[in-house]
C-alpha cells in the first residue's frame, strides 16, 4: 500500500539525480520498472530491463533501507517507509545491488 | 572525555580485581563481572542493588534509542528514551558514566540527534558513544555523527579510555558494509586495536563495546561481525573481557573462556528472537507489553569480587 504513495518530491529528486549521474542524455520519460522493498527483501530479486530504462526502488517496509550498487555506481539516501529512489541503466550487463544497512538484502538488475 | 574518567577513579577500586557490572533489563543492562564470568541479575530490588553497588563503580549501557522511529501507535522513541533516562535519574547510586552502543537516531537527522542529546544530556553524566548504522545515513554518510561525537576518536569514531582500572574500548563495526556481509571493523581499526592493547597487562579488565554483536548471534539476519575473530584473538590473553553490544534489541548472553558477551535491549522497539520470524525488524506489540521488552543495562565493577555481574532492567 505504501508502494502506491511514494514521496513525489523525493522520487522526482532521485530521478533527476539518477539521470545526471548515469546518463545526462537519457530521456526522463524512459520506461520505468519497479522494485519493491518489503519485509527486508527486494522484490523481484532479479529485474530485467532494456538499455536506457530506469528502475524505481520503492520502500514499502516498516524499516529504513539504503540501496547501494555493489560496484559503487549508485547509492540512495536513507529510504524510510514510502520513499523511493530511481536509477537509470545505460550499459548492458548484470548489476548487483544490496542494502547498505542490511547487506544480507541483495538483488540484481539485468540490462539487455 | 576519557581522560576525565581516568582521573575519576572511585574510592576503593583497584585494578587487580575484575569488574562487576549490573545491567538493568528493558531499558538497560546491569552488569556485574567477577573473574571474567558475568552474572545477569534480573530486576534487582533496591536492597540488592545497594549491596552490589557497595564499593563498586557502576556504569550504564543504553542502546538503540532510534530517535525518529514512529511506527508505534501509542508512544514515540522520544517517549521511551525519556522513560529510560528517568529510570537512570532515579537511581539511588549515581552511575559513573554511560555508554551508548549505537542507533542513537533512526534516520541520522539533526533534529533526532538534538532530541537524543537533550534527553540523554539531562542525566548530567558523561556518555561514551559508538555509532550504529542508523547514525551514519545522513547525506554526508557519517559526518553528522562525527561532528557531534567524533571528538577524541579516530577513524569512524573508535576510541578507548580507562576508568577505575578497567580499560574501555569503543569499536565501530557499521561502516563500509559489504554486499552479503556482516558487521565490519576493517584493517585500519584492527591495527589500531592491536597497538592499543600492546604492552597492557593481561590482568587489566577489558570492556569492549560496539553496535553489532562481535560474535555470531544470527548471521542470516546480519547479527554478527565478519572480522570480529581478529579482534577477539587480540583480546584472548586478557583475564577478563566483557563485550557489550546492541543492534538486536534483545538480551543474548554467552560466556566463552574469559570472555563474556552480552547484548542490550533497545529503548525504542523490540525485534524477534533469531529464527522466530521470517525477517528481523520492529516488532509492534500491544502497548501494555512494549515496556517489558525495552530496557537498559547497568554494569558495576567491584573490588574484591571475582566476577563481573550484569543486570538488565526493563521499562515496565
Ligand atoms: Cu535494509
Amino acid at each position: 500500500m505504501c508502494a502506491t504513495r511514494p514521496n513525489p518530491v523525493l522520487t522526482a529528486l532521485a530521478a533527476t539525480l539518477a539521470v545526471f549521474l548515469f546518463d545526462p542524455s537519457a530521456p526522463a520519460s524512459a520506461k520505468e520498472m519497479r522494485v519493491t522493498i518489503s519485509n527486508f527483501t527486494f522484490e523481484p530479486q532479479t529485474t530485467t530491463i532494456a538499455r536506457g530504462e530506469t528502475v524505481r526502488f520503492v520502500n514499502s517496509d516498516d524499516m529504513v533501507h539504503v540501496v547501494v550498487a555493489t560496484d559503487g555506481s549508485f547509492r540512495s539516501e536513507a529510504l524510510d517507509t514510502g520513499d523511493s529512489f530511481t536509477a537509470a541503466f545505460t550499459k548492458p550487463g548484470s548489476f548487483t545491488y544490496f542494502c547498505g544497512l542490511h547487506p544480507f538484502m541483495k538483488g540484481t538488475i539485468v540490462v539487455k | 572525555m576519557g581522560k576525565d574518567r581516568e582521573n575519576g577513579t572511585a574510592p576503593g577500586l583497584t585494578r587487580r580485581h575484575a569488574l562487576e557490572c549490573m545491567v538493568w533489563a528493558g531499558t538497560g543492562v546491569l552488569w556485574t563481572v567477577s573473574g571474567g564470568v558475568p552474572r545477569s541479575l534480573n530486576l534487582l530490588d533496591a536492597a540488592e542493588a545497594a549491596e552490589i553497588s557497595q564499593g563498586a563503580t557502576t556504569f550504564l549501557q543504553i542502546s538503540d534509542s532510534h530517535i525518529g522511529f514512529d511506527k508505534e501507535k501509542q508512544v514515540t522513541a522520544v517517549d521511551t528514551l525519556t522513560e529510560a533516562i528517568d529510570k537512570v535519574k532515579a537511581l539511588s547510586v549515581k552511575p559513573a558514566f554511560m555508554i551508548h552502543t549505537g542507533d542513537i537516531t533512526h534516520l541520522s537527522k539533526n533534529g533526532e540527534f538534538d532530541d537524543a542529546a537533550r534527553i540523554i544530556g539531562s542525566t548530567g553524566l558523561d556518555v561514551a558513544y559508538v555509532p550504529g548504522e542508523h547514525d551514519l545515513i545522513d547525506p554526508g554518510q557519517g559526518k553528522a555523527y562525527l561532528a557531534r561525537y567524533g571528538k577524541g576518536t579516530l577513524g569512524a569514531g573508535w576510541h578507548a579510555f580507562d576508568h577505575g582500572g578497567v580499560h574501555f574500548i569503543g569499536l565501530v563495526n557499521v561502516v563500509d558494509l559489504k554486499a552479503g556481509g556482516l558487521g565490519n571493523l576493517g584493517a585500519e581499526q584492527l591495527a589500531w586495536l592491536k597497538k592499543d592493547l600492546e604492552g597492557r597487562s593481561a590482568s587489566t579488565p577489558i570492556v569492549v563495546f560496539a553496535h553489532i554483536p562481535l560474535w555470531s548471534v544470527y548471521p542470516k539476519w546480519g547479527w554478527g561481525t565478519d572480522d570480529a575473530a581478529q579482534a577477539l584473538a587480540l583480546l584472548k590473553r586478557f583475564g577478563s573481557v566483557t563485550v557489550l553490544n546492541g543492534h538486536i534489541h534483545q538480551i543474548v548472553q554467552k560466556v566463552e573462556g574469559n570472555m563474556t558477551f552480552h547484548t542490550a535491549r533497545s529503548t525504542a522497539f523490540p525485534q524477534p528472537r533469531p529464527g522466530t520470524a521470517e525477517k528481523p525488524g520492529p516488532m509492534i506489540v500491544p502497548a501494555d507489553q512494549l515496556r517489558s521488552m525495552l530496557g537498559l543495562t547497568s554494569v558495576d565493577f567491584t573490588v574484591g569480587k571475582e566476577r563481573l555481574a550484569i543486570t538488565d532492567t526493563t521499562l515496565a
